[in-house]
């Protein structure tokens, strides 16, 4: 009798969870979930919030919805750290059962957290880390690149060394994964010769020792990637020690942005970079982020900013193609694949890796009509219809 | 490998460290005097740096900036010890740690609130190239500015504790506080002074620092590791030995960083060379700390030995 009472309610219960598990795949969605997990404390977290702002404000511009459905979003901070990240992911996932995951900054903190979602088959949308591994080996059904890979503004600068035909360059980096591949990727579209290769402290205040060996060196091109604070030290001291006279200083988009406008000042103009969008690329969707994100915030958007629209858009374009029905995950990839949206960058598109093949400018700082430093685009894109090297690595088709 | 390249990077080492000392003064004299370590000493760094940033809107003179930055950094140090540290010196160092560390965090969050993460401020115009010192050797002017305040800062602080009452008083306190007691110093008003004048300290190398690096939120907790390993190498408590392990901190990391990998590259295959040379120079320092704790563990100048 207790056998027959226990087996009874095992079968109950299995029906039950079928009927649960069937309903949750039929039924269109009547509102859209999504975890945005982000660096939003800390000396970090300009990015982040960045990306947030931008990212709120799209859903602000488009009545507060996602693809026609309401959105409710879940905001959280990493502080910087990626066991934290990692189990905001995982409550995300299990407890909160979100229908996307997006939002944070850097490649180590993803690279951490990322296995959750690709146990539970949520698509995570990612507004700025693409590291390599993602694109290549362990690229992964469930997760996009909407920014850039992370090797690209780094080629997109050794091309445009090549093209302007400079002799000698000179490479400095921090001593960790980030600041070895950012190298490794000028190096590839590099055809000059490099005169010096540095790596620095993860951290460093001072860069006097290693201004004296460029100053010794004498290099036509100075190329640093050095995010953040150092990035700002090393700027203020180059500039200091008036090497700019003799050598043209370059550095990824980020490595010049707003952010960093903001702590070097007037020492910045003149000096170069590469990315994929600019506040002055003249399409409608970026005039009216711009104007928008101004009003709305009172500063000048950043290219994590313009990421983090961007990745909004998407969102919405594909919630809309999918008509609601967000179970239905073949369909929700294959919608974020050929979503149409108007990016901020201009056309861009996804290869079979899930990362972006799109066109790479070169950007100036100069000031704008109302005195400001801005990195305006100048001269003809750098490169167009550009991937990344890791794609024939990817088993995804 | 040349010999003005060596010159250069001596000075760039010699200014390194002269910054060091300015902040590792103040926080050897706190950690020797009253027996209390101050997390909190980088904090007031950036808060000197952040109001001689923001100083420099309104009254446009560097100088000016930098005087009036210092003296409400002082002014905040005294309150600080007045209301909150002088309740903490009878306490354990745990709870020490804890309380300066919570007032590293509330500081870094009343800064961002005021000013923001970051503000800029440029080095002035008429410092703001190289100039040529010997033949061949371009310098920075505005790091031999750095050297020429450091050492003139330094003979200050050697001239105020050596030979004046107050030092004196200082010097007694640091290596017997019960004995300088009960010969009638008052030593509630001497720490409060010692504090401001720390913070003073702070607030000077934070904004001569503010046009070379960022002034952003936590740049403080990035200089006080080395303020305290310069403390630890030259002995707690003593001002000669924060000058002599500043020197040697600044030198070694400047010059690690410049030579090391030549140095290596010569017996080491080019590969190994660029591999290892960045990894041990950013060690040196360290190695060093640990060098002079192996064979004398109380510093090299320990004020109570």
């Amino acid at each position: 009798m207790k056998v027959r009472q226990f087996s009874a309610t095992l079968l109950l219960s299995a029906v039950c969870l079928c009927v649960a598990s069937l309903g949750s795949v039929a039924r269109a969605a009547d509102k859209v979930k999504i975890g945005f997990v982000s660096t939003l404390s800390g000396p970090s977290s300009a990015l982040g919030v960045d990306i947030r702002d931008a990212f709120m404000l799209a859903l602000k511009l488009n009545g507060g919805k996602v693809g026609g459905l309401p959105a409710e979003v879940l905001i959280a901070d990493d502080q910087f750290k990626p066991d934290v990240a990692k189990e905001l992911f995982d409550k995300m996932v299990q407890k909160d059962h979100v229908d996307f995951l997006t939002g944070v900054v850097f490649s180590n903190i993803l690279m951490a957290a990322l296995p959750s979602t690709d146990e539970s088959g949520i698509m995570y949308l990612s507004p700025n880390a693409a590291p390599s591994p993602l694109a290549g080996k362990q690229c992964s059904a469930n997760f996009f690149a909407v920014a850039w890979p992370n090797d690209a503004y780094h080629e997109a600068a050794g091309q445009y060394a090549t093209n302007k035909g400079v002799k000698t360059a000179y490479l400095l980096a921090p001593n960790y994964q980030a600041g070895q591949d950012s190298l490794a990727g000028f190096k590839r579209f590099y055809k000059g010769k490099v005169v010096g290769e540095v790596y620095t402290k993860l951290g460093q205040l001072d860069y006097s020792a290693e201004l004296a060996e460029i100053r010794a060196a004498k290099p036509e091109v100075m190329f640093v990637f050095l995010p953040g604070g150092m990035g700002v030290n090393f700027i203020k001291q180059f500039m200091a020690a008036g090497l700019a006279k003799d050598t043209k200083l370059l550095v990824p988009g980020f490595g010049d942005d707003q952010d960093i406008i903001r702590g070097v000042g007037a020492d910045m103009l003149g000096v170069f970079d590469t990315s994929h969008w600019g506040l002055d690329l003249a399409n409608a969707s970026n005039k009216k982020f711009v104007a928008e994100f101004e009003k709305e915030y009172k500063r000048l958007p950043t290219i994590y900013a313009a990421q983090g629209y961007d990745t909004a858009l998407l969102m919405d374009a594909a919630v809309r193609a999918s008509a609601g029905n967000l179970g239905d995950k073949d369909l929700l990839r294959k919608n974020i694949m050929d979503a149409k949206f108007s990016s901020v960058r201009g056309d861009f598109k996804f290869n079979t890796n899930h990362f972006p093949i799109q066109t790479y400018y070169l950007r100036e700082i100069q000031k704008d009509a109302q005195g400001r430093l801005v990195n305006k685009i100048v001269g003809q894109p750098i490169m167009t219809n550009h991937g990344d090297a890791y794609v024939k690595d990817c088993p995804l088709h | 490998m040349s010999s003005i390249l060596l010159v250069e990077q001596a000075l760039n080492g010699l200014q390194f460290g002269l910054m060091l000392f300015l902040l590792a003064s103040g926080l050897t004299l706190v950690f020797g005097i009253m027996d209390m370590i101050n997390l909190a000493h980088g904090a007031l760094y950036m808060v000197g740096a952040f109001l001689a940033a923001w100083l420099y809107g309104y009254t446009e003179s560097f100088a000016l900036s930098v005087l009036c930055s210092m003296a409400l950094t002082s002014l905040l140090g005294m309150v600080l010890e007045v209301t909150l540290l002088r309740t903490l010196y009878a306490r354990d160092h745990l709870s020490q740690v804890l309380a300066t560390f919570a007032l590293i965090l509330i500081l870094n969050e009343s800064v961002k609130m005021i000013w923001g993460t970051d503000l800029p401020l440029s080095t002035p115009a008429q410092l703001s190239g190289p100039i040529e010192i010997l033949p061949g050797l371009l310098y920075p002017s505005y790091r031999l500015v750095l050297i020429g305040m450091g050492l003139l800062l330094a003979l200050g602080l050697y001239i105020l504790v050596n030979h004046t009452k107050l030092g004196a008083w200082v010097r007694a306190g640091a290596s017997d506080r019960q004995m300088a007691l009960s010969m009638g110093i008052n030593i509630k008003a001497l720490f409060t002074a010692v504090f401001g004048l720390g913070a003073a300290m702070c607030a000077f190398s934070g904004a001569m620092l503010a046009p070379l690096l960022a002034v952003q939120v936590g740049m403080g907790e990035n200089i006080l590791i080395l303020a305290f390993v310069v403390i630890v190498i030259g002995g707690i408590g003593s001002i000669w030995g924060a000058f002599v392990g500043s020197l040697l901190v600044g030198v070694v990391d400047t010059l690690g960083r410049g030579l090391l990998p030549h140095l290596l590259g010569l017996f080491l295959p080019p590969m190994w060379a660029s591999a290892a040379g960045p990894s041990l120079a950013s060690i040196m320092v360290y190695v060093l700390m640990a060098g002079v704790l192996f064979f004398r563990p109380q510093g090299l100048f320990n004020s109570k030995s």
